[in-house]
C-alpha cells in the first residue's frame, strides 16, 4: 500500500486558515450547450498536496481537469494557480502539465523525444535538454529505453513514458487523468507506491482524477467527491469513509448498511433514533443537528458490526437475523444476514483464526451489534 | 456461418467483369493488326505510333503539369478545410462548409465544368481576369473538384486520430500552429500522401470539366484521346491505357505490399 | 513557458504566427477563410452565375448570350427570359431525356447493389491477408484512367469485339451490344462499381459476427437474420454507395456518347450537344439548373449517409 506524501501529512494546510492555496477554483461552471458539466465548484488546493478528483462517469471530474489545463474555458467563476488568474490563458503559456489517461504519447517520436518536446518549446539548450531528459529516463527507469517507439513498449513502460513527459518542464502543477487506468491490478499497486515516491521526491503538487475509490483511498493527501458536475465533499480519506456527509458519500465510497429512522431522543450528548428498518433503536454517542420527529439516515459500515450467538447486553445498536450467504474472501469474510424486519445487511469479519470450528454457519441466527460512534448520521 | 459457394462465385464473376475488359485491351495493345480486336500476332507498333504522336505527347506534358499543380493547391485547402470542419468547434457557416466541400464530389461533371466555364467568362467580362481560358482556369476547375476528395480523405483520418496528442503537446508549451507541424501533420501525412495521389489521378482523368473550361492551345491527354476513341478504336490508345495501367498496378501493387510487410501498430 | 522576454525559438512558422497576429488574423481564421473563400468562389458563386444566364436568351457575339442588365438613357433595365425553362418543360426531347436519364441511373444503380453487395461482403469475411488484397483489386481499376476503362469495355462489346469472337466460336451471334442502351448500363456499372463497394464493404466490415451468432442464436434463419440484422446495420453503407453510383450516373456524358446509340440520350449528353454544338448556352445553362434539381435531394441523402459511415468509425 503506497505511502502518502509526508509534507502534506506533517502540516496540513488545509487545516490552517491562514495558509495561501495554491490553485483556487471559485464557483466555476462549465456548461456545454444545456448541459451543464461542472456546477459552481469551489476547491483550494494547497502546495505538496495529492488530490483526487473522485467521481463516477459523467460526475464532471475529468471537465474540471480540463479547465484546469485550459483545454476548456469555465462558462462562469474563475481558476487561480499560484496567484495567477488563468481566464483566458491558453494551455502552452499556463504552468501546468498533464498527463493523459490514454498517455497520448506521440507515436512518430521515440520516447527520448517525447519527453523532450515541452523542454524544447521552450527554447533549452541541447546540453540541458538532454541532461534532463536522461534524469527523467532515470527517474522512472527507462534509461535503456530512450531510442524505442511508443509501439514497442509495454503498458506500463508507456504509463512511466507519461509521467516523465509530463514532468519534464518541472510543472508546478501536474494533472493526472485516470493515471493508472489502463494498467492491471498488481502494476497498479506498484505504481500507486512509485507515484507517490515520485510526488513526495519532486514536491510538486498533484491533482489526480479517477473513478477508483481504492486508489483514491490509497494515493491522496485529500479527496474531492464529485457527483453530477458538483463537489460534494471534499476530505482527507478517513473524513471520506469514517465521516460522510451525505447518503451519496456513504454509499460511493465502500460498502455500507444504511437505515432510515425518526429522531426520538434529541440531547446535546446523544441522538437516540428508531428505526423499523434496522428492528432497533439506534443510541448515538454525540450530539447531532436535528429536530425530533426528523427523519434521518443511519449509515453503518459492514466492518463496525460484530455478530454474536448471544445476545448482547443494552437497548440499542443491537438487532437480529439469519445469515442467508457467506462470501469466503480469504482475508475476511462477507456475511448477507437478512434481519427479522426484512432488510438485509452486510457484514465482514476478519479470518483471524485457521479453520475456526466455532465459525458462524449459514441458516444460523444471529446477533448484530455495533458501537454508539461507529456510524454515521446522514439528513441529506 | 457456412461458407456457401454463392459469395466466392459472384466474387469472382465481379472480379471478371471488372478485369477481362482491361486485360484484353492490353493484350491487344500488342496486336500487329490495326483492326486492334482480331488477334494477328505479336508487335510493338501501336507504341512506336504513341511516341511518334507529338500532339498526344504534349497533351500529356500539359495533363502532368495540371494534375501536379492542381493536386498540390487542392491538398492545402482540402487540409485546411478538413481541419476546419474537424478540429474547430461550432463557427457560423459550418455547415454550409461542410455541404460545399463535400458536394463536388458527386456534382455530375457537365453541371460543374459548365457552371466554371459561365463563371469564368462572366468575370473575365467584370474584371478583366482570368484572361481567356487554358492551363489556369483548367488547374483552377481541377482544384475544386480535387478539393473535395482531400477534403474527405483527411477528415476522416483527423476522426481517428487521438484529440489528446494534440492536446498533449499544447500542454507542453506548443502553440496551435506548432502542434499541428509537429504532431498532426507527421502523423496524418500517409493520408496526405495517398490524398494527392488520388487528387492526381482524378485530374490526370478528367475530359468532362477540361473540356468546358479549357481555351484554344490547351488540350489534356483525356481530349485527345476521346477525340481519337469517338471515331473508333484507335491502336496507340491501347499502348497508352496499358502504359497507365502498368505505372497504377505498380504503384498500387507496391503500396499495397508495403502495407502488408509493416508490422501492424498502433500507437 | 517562455517568458516573453526569452529568446523564442526561431522557426519559419512561429515568425509566420507572429506576421499573421500583427495583421490582427488569427490562424483560426485563416484556416476557414481560405477553403471557404475558395468555394464560396468557384463552386458557390458559379450556380449563381448560371442560373443568370440560364435567364438569358442565345445570341450571336462573345459572349453567345444576352445581357441580362442593360442601361439605355441612364434606365437600368433588368430582362429575364423563361423561355429556356418552358422550352426545357414542354418539349418532349427534353422531358424523355430527363427520364431516360434517371431510368437508367436507377436501374444501374440497383444491378452495381446486387453485383457489389455480395462481393463487398465476400472481401469484408475475407482473412486479414486476402481483405487488403481484393480490396486492392477493387480499388486499382479507379486510379486508371475512366475513360481508357470505357474504350476498354468498348472494345469487349462491339461487333467484332472480344465477346462476340467469343461466341463466334460456338457459332452464336454476332450480338448486338454497342450502341444500345445495354451497352450504358454495363458501362455504368463497370466504371462505378468500386464506389458501390468501397462504403459497403466499410459499414459491413465494422458487423461483428457476434451479431449474427446471436441472431442465429435466438432462432432466426439465416434470410430471417440478413433481413433483420444485417440489411438495417448495413444501411448507411447501401444508401452511401447507392447515391455514389446514381449521382454521377444521371448526368453521366462519356458512357452515353461512347458506347450508346443516338437513341440513348441522357441529359448530360443533351446538355453537351446543346453547349458545344449547337453554342446555346443560356439553354444549356437551364438544363444544368433543372438537372441540379434532380440531384439536390440524392446529395442530401448521401451526405447524410457518409456522415452516418464516417461517425460510426468513431
Amino acid at each position: 500500500m503506497a505511502k502518502k506524501p509526508q509534507i502534506a501529512a506533517d502540516t496540513r494546510p488545509w487545516r490552517d486558515p491562514a495558509a495561501r492555496p495554491f490553485v483556487r477554483i471559485r464557483n466555476v461552471t462549465k456548461k456545454f450547450g444545456d448541459i451543464v458539466a461542472v456546477s459552481d465548484v469551489s476547491l483550494d488546493i494547497y502546495k505538496g498536496e495529492l488530490f483526487c478528483l473522485l467521481g463516477g462517469s459523467g460526475s464532471g471530474k475529468s471537465t474540471l481537469l480540463r479547465m484546469l489545463a485550459g483545454f476548456e474555458e469555465p462558462t462562469a467563476g474563475s481558476i487561480e494557480i499560484d496567484g495567477q488568474d488563468m481566464t483566458g490563458v491558453p494551455p502552452y503559456n499556463r504552468p501546468v502539465n498533464m498527463m493523459f489517461q490514454s498517455y497520448a504519447l506521440f507515436p512518430h517520436m521515440t520516447v527520448e523525444q517525447n519527453i523532450a518536446y515541452g523542454l524544447k518549446r521552450d527554447g533549452l539548450p541541447r546540453a540541458e535538454i538532454d541532461a534532463r531528459v536522461g534524469e527523467l529516463l532515470q527517474l522512472v527507469k527507462l534509461e535503456d529505453y530512450g531510442r524505442r517507439k511508443p509501439h514497442q513498449l509495454s503498458g506500463g513502460q508507456r504509463q512511466r513514458v507519461a509521467l516523465a513527459r509530463a514532468l519534464a518542464k518541472r510543472p508546478k502543477l501536474l494533472l493526472l487523468d485516470e493515471p493508472l487506468g489502463a494498467l492491471d491490478k498488481k502494476l497498479r499497486e506498484e505504481t500507486q507506491f512509485e507515484l507517490v515516491k515520485i510526488q513526495e521526491t519532486l514536491g510538486v503538487t498533484f491533482i489526480v482524477v479517477t473513478h477508483d475509490q481504492e486508489e483514491a483511498m490509497s494515493l491522496a493527501t485529500r479527496i474531492g467527491v464529485m457527483n453530477q458536475g458538483e463537489i460534494v465533499m471534499v476530505g482527507e480519506p478517513t473524513d471520506v469513509y469514517e465521516f460522510p456527509n451525505s447518503r451519496f458519500v456513504a454509499g460511493f465510497i465502500g460498502s455500507v448498511n444504511m437505515f432510515e429512522g425518526v429522531v426520538v431522543e434529541d440531547e446535546p450528548d446523544h441522538v437516540r433514533i428508531r428505526s423499523a428498518e434496522a428492528g432497533t433503536d439506534i443510541h448515538v454517542g454525540h450530539g447531532v443537528d436535528c429536530a425530533p420527529d426528523q427523519t434521518l439516515w443511519y449509515a453503518i459500515r459492514p466492518e463496525k458490526i460484530t455478530l454474536s450467538r448471544e445476545r448482547p447486553a443494552g437497548d440499542a445498536n443491537i438487532t437480529r437475523g439469519m445469515v442467508e450467504d457467506i462470501a469466503y474472501l480469504g482475508d475476511m469474510s462477507v456475511f448477507q444476514i437478512k434481519l427479522d424486519s426484512g432488510r438485509y445487511i452486510r457484514v465482514t469479519k476478519a479470518n483471524s483464526l485457521r479453520g475456526d470450528p466455532d465459525a458462524i454457519k449459514w441458516d444460523e441466527y444471529v446477533w448484530c451489534q455495533w458501537g454508539d460512534t461507529s456510524g454515521s448520521v446522514l439528513t441529506v | 456461418m457456412r461458407r456457401g459457394w454463392f459469395l466466392p462465385l459472384t466474387a469472382a464473376l465481379g472480379f471478371g467483369f471488372l478485369y477481362a475488359p482491361i486485360v484484353s485491351l492490353v493484350i491487344f495493345s500488342f496486336n500487329s493488326n490495326r483492326l486492334v480486336t482480331v488477334w494477328s500476332g505479336f508487335s510493338v507498333q501501336s507504341y512506336k505510333d504513341l511516341f511518334a504522336d507529338q500532339k498526344m505527347l504534349q497533351a500529356a506534358w500539359l495533363s502532368l503539369q495540371v494534375a501536379a499543380i492542381s493536386a498540390t493547391i487542392a491538398l492545402v485547402l482540402g487540409t485546411l478545410c478538413a481541419v476546419a470542419l474537424v478540429r474547430f468547434r461550432r463557427f457560423r457557416g459550418k455547415t454550409v462548409l461542410a455541404g460545399m466541400a463535400s458536394a463536388p464530389l458527386v456534382m455530375p461533371d457537365v453541371i460543374t465544368g459548365l457552371s466554371l466555364l459561365l463563371l469564368f467568362v462572366a468575370m473575365e467580362s467584370v474584371f478583366g481576369w482570368p484572361a481567356g481560358r487554358g492551363m489556369l482556369t483548367i488547374i483552377i476547375a481541377h482544384s475544386t473538384f480535387c478539393m473535395a476528395y482531400i477534403t474527405v480523405v483527411v477528415q476522416s483520418r483527423l476522426l481517428d486520430l487521438d484529440l489528446s496528442l494534440e492536446e498533449a503537446a499544447m500542454d507542453l508549451g506548443a502553440t496551435p500552429v506548432r502542434v499541428f507541424f509537429d504532431v498532426t501533420l507527421p502523423i496524418i501525412a500517409p493520408a496526405l500522401v495517398s490524398g494527392w495521389l488520388l487528387a492526381f489521378t482524378l485530374s490526370l482523368d478528367d475530359l468532362v470539366i477540361a473540356s468546358f473550361v479549357t481555351g484554344p492551345g490547351a488540350s489534356t491527354l483525356p481530349i485527345v484521346i476521346f477525340s481519337k476513341i469517338r471515331l473508333g478504336v484507335s491502336p496507340d490508345v491501347n499502348a497508352l491505357a496499358t502504359i497507365i495501367i502498368g505505372i497504377v498496378a505498380l504503384g498500387v501493387g507496391a503500396a499495397t505490399l508495403l502495407q502488408l510487410r509493416r508490422p501492424k501498430t498502433k500507437a | 513557458m517562455t517568458a516573453p522576454g526569452a529568446p523564442a525559438p526561431r522557426r519559419p512558422w512561429s515568425m509566420v504566427e507572429h506576421a499573421l497576429a500583427a495583421v490582427g488574423l488569427s490562424g483560426r481564421a485563416l484556416v476557414i477563410f481560405a477553403p471557404a473563400f475558395w468555394l464560396t468562389l468557384f463552386f458557390l458563386v458559379p450556380f449563381a452565375v448560371v442560373f443568370g444566364i440560364s435567364l438569358a436568351v442565345k445570341q450571336f457575339g462573345q459572349p453567345p448570350y444576352s445581357d441580362l442588365m442593360t442601361t439605355t438613357d441612364g434606365t437600368v433595365q433588368l430582362t429575364l427570359h423563361l423561355s429556356n425553362y418552358i422550352r426545357i418543360f414542354t418539349s418532349p426531347i427534353y422531358i424523355s431525356a430527363y427520364l431516360s436519364s434517371v431510368t437508367i441511373a436507377a436501374i444501374s444503380t440497383a444491378i452495381a447493389l446486387l453485383i457489389g453487395y455480395p462481393m463487398a461482403y465476400f472481401i469484408a469475411r475475407a482473412s486479414d491477408r486476402w481483405r487488403n488484397v481484393l480490396l486492392m483489386l477493387v480499388v486499382l481499376p479507379f486510379w486508371t484512367s475512366f475513360l481508357l476503362r470505357v474504350y476498354a469495355l468498348s472494345g469487349f462489346l462491339r461487333g467484332e469485339g472480344v465477346i462476340n469472337n467469343f461466341l463466334g466460336l460456338f457459332g452464336i451471334g454476332p450480338l448486338t451490344m454497342m450502341q444500345t442502351d445495354f451497352a450504358v448500363y454495363v458501362g455504368i456499372v463497370y466504371t462505378y462499381l468500386p464506389f458501390m463497394i468501397l462504403p459497403l464493404f466499410t459499414t459491413l466490415v465494422k458487423l461483428d459476427q457476434n451479431l449474427l451468432e446471436a441472431s442465429a442464436d435466438l432462432g432466426s434463419r439465416p434470410w430471417q437474420t440478413f433481413l433483420s440484422v444485417t440489411l438495417p446495420l448495413a444501411l448507411p453503407g447501401i444508401v452511401a454507395g447507392s447515391m455514389l453510383v446514381f449521382i454521377p450516373a444521371i448526368g453521366e456524358f462519356v458512357i452515353p456518347s461512347l458506347l450508346g446509340g443516338p437513341g440513348t440520350q441522357m441529359i448530360g449528353r443533351v446538355l453537351w450537344d446543346e453547349f458545344f454544338s449547337k453554342t446555346n448556352w443560356p439553354r444549356a445553362a437551364a438544363l444544368a439548373i433543372a438537372m441540379l434539381v434532380v440531384v439536390v435531394i440524392p446529395i442530401v441523402l448521401m451526405q447524410r449517409a457518409q456522415s452516418a459511415v464516417i461517425e460510426g468509425r468513431r
